[in-house]
């Protein structure tokens, strides 16, 4: 416990030593920083967005936040920042794609066709599979809200809806997957 | 299974309820056997979310990335007249060094006392400062320091000896201009400028101690 004490401690201060060092142009210090945090991004890119995009957004989040590395202020954690600024970058590649609001199911059938859970160690595969089965706007909300941690009034800025919305599609994102979790 | 509550069932997981209406589908489902098995797996589905495992790219990003980055420099090299290829000797390096550090030492003195302007007239802050913070992500380079001071101790008898005083009266600059980054830091923790000015001055420092430790190794 102790160990694990002194080892996030360690991490914190490296990460912290990193972020002031690549701010000064050390490129060598930011790739330590993309090699810590490359796993969360890329994965919170590809929950969001289509897998076959993951690859592309996670570069460009990387690429900004080294743009924007002057502007961190460290008032947070580097690791929070980064995470909004992907989260900023998903929607504003939502954006860009056309994806608007108000794509979201109002039913059930996106995960018609999903098979019924296997009790193995694959099961969160699957869960995953079956989040990526769901429309853009149920599946980002869900993301946002229960993998991230997202209150729904700061969704809805995000998505430029409404409170209400948010939930309702929360909502409709977990009916879907409860699916999922029927034997 | 579509009741009136079944769609309720989200906000009452996640608290959004009021009390009145909490207390009402609560009395729902004590007598609605699917509503209950429903609350049961958004339940599920929730603790599933939260316990989702981050996995990394199939492939490597970071060359494209180190790629663009450096496209993006280019830029302001171009601006440059071409350059061409040359080395510094060991005496041209240290005063490189030292007006780096003389220099960003000027500017650390003078956010000092613009600080301390400043302050004087602005309402008292109520935040207590995190010295902790400032002190410990210093501690890794602090680590890397320490090996390479040794290391030099050891290596330094492969030097002539004008070179080693001079290194030695540098290391001292540089050991005073961190030094003055960390008071300021005591009293400023969280201005940026001075942790970035610490961390540069760092890193300078672990530059010209691994140059002169592979200095010295190359004439042994």
């Amino acid at each position: 416990m102790a160990r694990q004490v002194l080892e996030d401690t360690l991490t914190a201060d490296s990460i912290a030593a990193d972020t002031a060092l690549a701010a000064s142009g050390d490129a060598s210090a930011f790739e330590r920083l993309y090699r810590t945090h490359v796993a969360r991004v890329h994965t919170l890119v590809r929950r969001m967005l289509d897998a076959d995009e993951a690859d592309d957004v996670t570069q460009d989040v990387f690429i900004r936040a080294w743009q924007k590395l002057s502007t961190f202020r460290g008032e947070s954690a580097f690791g929070t920042w980064l995470h909004r600024l992907a989260v900023n970058v998903v929607l504003a590649r939502r954006k860009r794609v056309g994806i608007e609001r108000g794509r979201f199911i109002t039913q059930e059938e996106p995960l018609d066709g999903v098979t019924s859970k296997p009790v193995t160690p694959e099961l969160s595969m699957d869960f995953e599979q079956a989040l990526a089965s769901l429309p853009e706007g149920a599946r980002q909300v869900f993301v946002l809200h229960d993998v991230e941690g997202y209150r729904h009034e700061e969704i809805a800025r995000m998505l430029g809806v409404v409170p209400g919305t948010s939930k309702s599609q929360l909502h409709h994102a977990r009916m879907a997957l409860r699916r999922h979790l029927e034997r | 299974m579509n009741d009136q509550w079944t769609n309720r069932l989200s906000e009452y997981i996640d608290g959004e309820l009021d009390s009145t209406e909490r207390a009402a589908l609560e009395a729902h489902l004590a007598t609605c056997g699917q509503c209950y098995a429903t609350l049961g797996d958004l339940r599920q589905v929730v603790a599933r979310a939260q316990s989702l495992a981050d996995t990394p790219p199939a492939t490597d990003l970071w060359p494209e990335i180190a790629r663009e980055i450096r496209r993006e420099q280019a830029p302001v090299r171009r601006d440059r007249p071409v350059r061409r290829r040359f080395s510094l000797t060991v005496g041209q390096l240290l005063a490189a060094s030292i007006a780096l550090i003389l220099l960003s030492g000027g500017s650390v003195w003078l956010a000092v006392q613009q600080r301390s302007t400043n302050t004087a007239a602005e309402p008292a802050v109520t935040t207590q400062p995190s010295t902790a913070r400032v002190a410990n992500w210093t501690g890794s380079t602090d680590v890397a320091i320490a090996e390479l001071q040794a290391a030099l101790t050891l290596n330094e008898k492969r030097l002539d000896s004008t070179t080693v005083r001079i290194v030695r009266k540098n290391l001292a600059i540089i050991d005073r201009a961190i030094a003055d980054a960390r008071i300021a830091l005591r009293n400023d923790p969280g201005n940026a400028y001075l942790n970035l000015h610490l961390a540069d001055t760092m890193r300078r420092k672990v530059e010209l101690l691994r140059r002169v430790n592979d200095m010295a190794a190359a004439r042994s």
